[in-house]
């Protein structure tokens, strides 16, 4: 991969573990303005943890990770906010950096969720929630969002919708994105490099290149590999202890 | 003025309700209140040793119930053993090692009572200046980490991940928790510091919508728990802390009846 001044995020060789137990190893991959890079992988596969190194969340790592800036926006995964708080929609939007109303209506705006400015966070659905998050990340113009599932529990034609916007934000603020998806169909219409994480990096390449390779074939199954199949796991494949890849 | 004792006490308990206010609120907010018992059930430690020592009474509770808090996060860090057993742990072996080192200066005529439930006759004017510019002091530090603690409150990953750096957030927020109870200890004595803290806060989460709102009413309702506290406690002739604590527990008991009607205008 080259290596230039439009690199937002770069992972070298960096890998996790908890409890001497790998989450992810050996991941190299770079983020650069204006590109859309995902992340797939079946469950487990160490999606989320390459997230969270890259975003500086898990400090003790092997390899290296580079940021080259510091407005990020962050979609997490799964999020749990405590309901001890009273916390507003509109408190919420401002929570790590303060941002003008305009700024904070438009984002909302854009994830259809601007008539939920003044509600409690609570009383949000799960599918309202994740809009609203989207929309925090987004309104504060970051130069590298990092979106982990940013569509789940949203409706179908909602999802399409934000995908859509996702794509547009990218082409608009010329932010790099690195996105976390399950929905094969969507990765492979809009991203610019995909990366097949199972434990370690399977394949990574162009989406045509990937649907083409054969790891990306044994880890989704022949289908995936026509691009516009409904995605459908099969996990045709055991990892071993050593690292090794054993067949059914 | 400041001659009266009563003018005296006033002026500290609105000092110390300011301040309580804002830290009370994120006392509930990162579930702490057993944090704050621990804390300053070792206040007694630095009580003592202030004592013993002839050290100035305020700062000697700050720099013991600083390294407790420390240790504590030491311990949580190094042992298996949960963080409610670690702070029960150094909570009451604190507490029994003050006490022990009162049992030595016998020579020395302890006010115990006033130093678990407060007295308000012994606050002096210096008293006075150490709770409003340590209370200034500490609501100032609390304004510039305010962000980071907030949003690392709400969700310490999304902190994290945008830069705010929350560990150090909360390391400087453990440290202003010793602060206020250095400050505070006078007024509503040891054993009640963390009612002082978490009964006027949780009041407020009551009737608050949004946390700007529940820090403004934490600290309307310290104002007026140390007020009323205060009055009734010259009057019937009541130790002050539980007065105040009592007065705060009246309020909370109010904004409980006030759920019903704000339920009421939601829908």
């Amino acid at each position: 991969m080259r290596d230039n001044q439009n690199t937002l995020v770069k992972l070298n060789e960096a890998g996790f573990r908890v409890n001497n137990k790998w989450l992810v190893r050996g991941v190299s991959l770079q983020v650069e303005k204006g590109k859309i890079v995902t992340l797939i992988g079946p469950n487990g596969s160490g999606k989320s943890t390459t997230a969270k190194i890259a975003l500086g969340i898990y400090k003790k790592i092997d390899g290296s990770v580079e940021r080259s800036t510091d407005k990020i926006g962050y979609v997490p995964q799964k999020i749990s906010i405590d309901w001890t708080l009273p916390l507003r929609v509109n408190d919420f939007m401002v929570l790590t950096e303060s941002i003008s109303n305009d700024l904070i209506d438009e984002a909302l705006s854009l994830t259809g969720v601007i008539h939920l400015k003044d509600k409690n966070l609570g009383d949000l659905s799960g599918g309202e929630f994740q809009r609203v998050l989207l929309a925090r990340a987004i309104s504060k113009k970051p130069e590298l969002l990092v979106l982990d599932e940013p569509v789940q529990g949203v409706d179908f034609t909602g999802e399409i919708a934000l995908y859509e916007l996702i794509k547009k934000i990218s082409d608009e603020l010329n932010c790099g994105i690195l996105l976390i998806s399950h929905d094969l169909h969507t990765v492979m219409s809009a991203t610019d490099h995909v990366v097949c994480l199972n434990g370690h990096v399977c394949c990574s390449g162009s989406p045509m290149d990937v649907a083409k390779n054969n790891e990306y074939k044994a880890l989704f199954g022949e289908q995936a590999s026509q691009i516009l199949s409904r995605y459908e796991h099969k996990h045709d494949h055991i990892h071993t202890s050593e690292g090794e890849i054993k067949k059914n | 003025m400041l001659d009266d004792f009563f003018i005296r006490a006033l002026i500290a308990g609105v000092g110390v309700a300011i301040v309580t206010g804002p830290l009370g609120c994120f006392v509930i907010w990162r579930r702490l209140s057993y944090f704050g018992d621990t804390l300053s059930h070792s206040a007694l430690l630095g009580v003592t040793l202030a004592y013993s020592m002839e050290f100035n009474i305020a700062f000697s509770v700050f720099i013991i119930s600083s390294l407790i808090a420390l240790t504590l996060i030491q311990l949580q860090k190094r042992t298996n053993l949960p963080g409610d057993a670690l702070l029960g742990l150094l909570a009451h072996s604190s507490l029994a090692v003050g006490l022990v080192v009162i049992g030595f200066l016998s020579f020395i005529r302890f006010d115990i009572m006033g130093l678990l439930f407060g007295d308000i006759l012994a606050v002096t004017v210096d008293d006075l200046l150490i709770i409003w510019i340590g209370g200034a002091l500490i609501l100032l530090v609390l304004k510039l980490i305010w962000k980071p603690l907030f949003a690392s409150t709400v969700n310490y990953e999304l902190a994290e991940a945008e830069g705010l750096n929350p560990d150090r957030a909360k390391a400087i927020f453990t440290i202003l928790m010793a602060a206020i109870i250095a400050i505070s200890i006078k007024m509503v004595g040891l054993l009640l510091i963390t009612g002082m803290l978490i009964i006027p806060a949780a009041m407020a989460r009551n009737i608050s919508s949004s946390p700007q709102k529940m820090v403004i009413y934490s600290i309307i309702g310290g104002l007026l728990s140390v007020i009323l506290g205060l009055f009734s406690s010259l009057e019937f002739n009541t130790a002050s802390g539980p007065s105040i604590i009592a007065a705060s527990l009246f309020l909370f008991i109010l904004s409980l009846l006030n759920i019903k009607q704000s339920i009421k205008l939601k829908n």
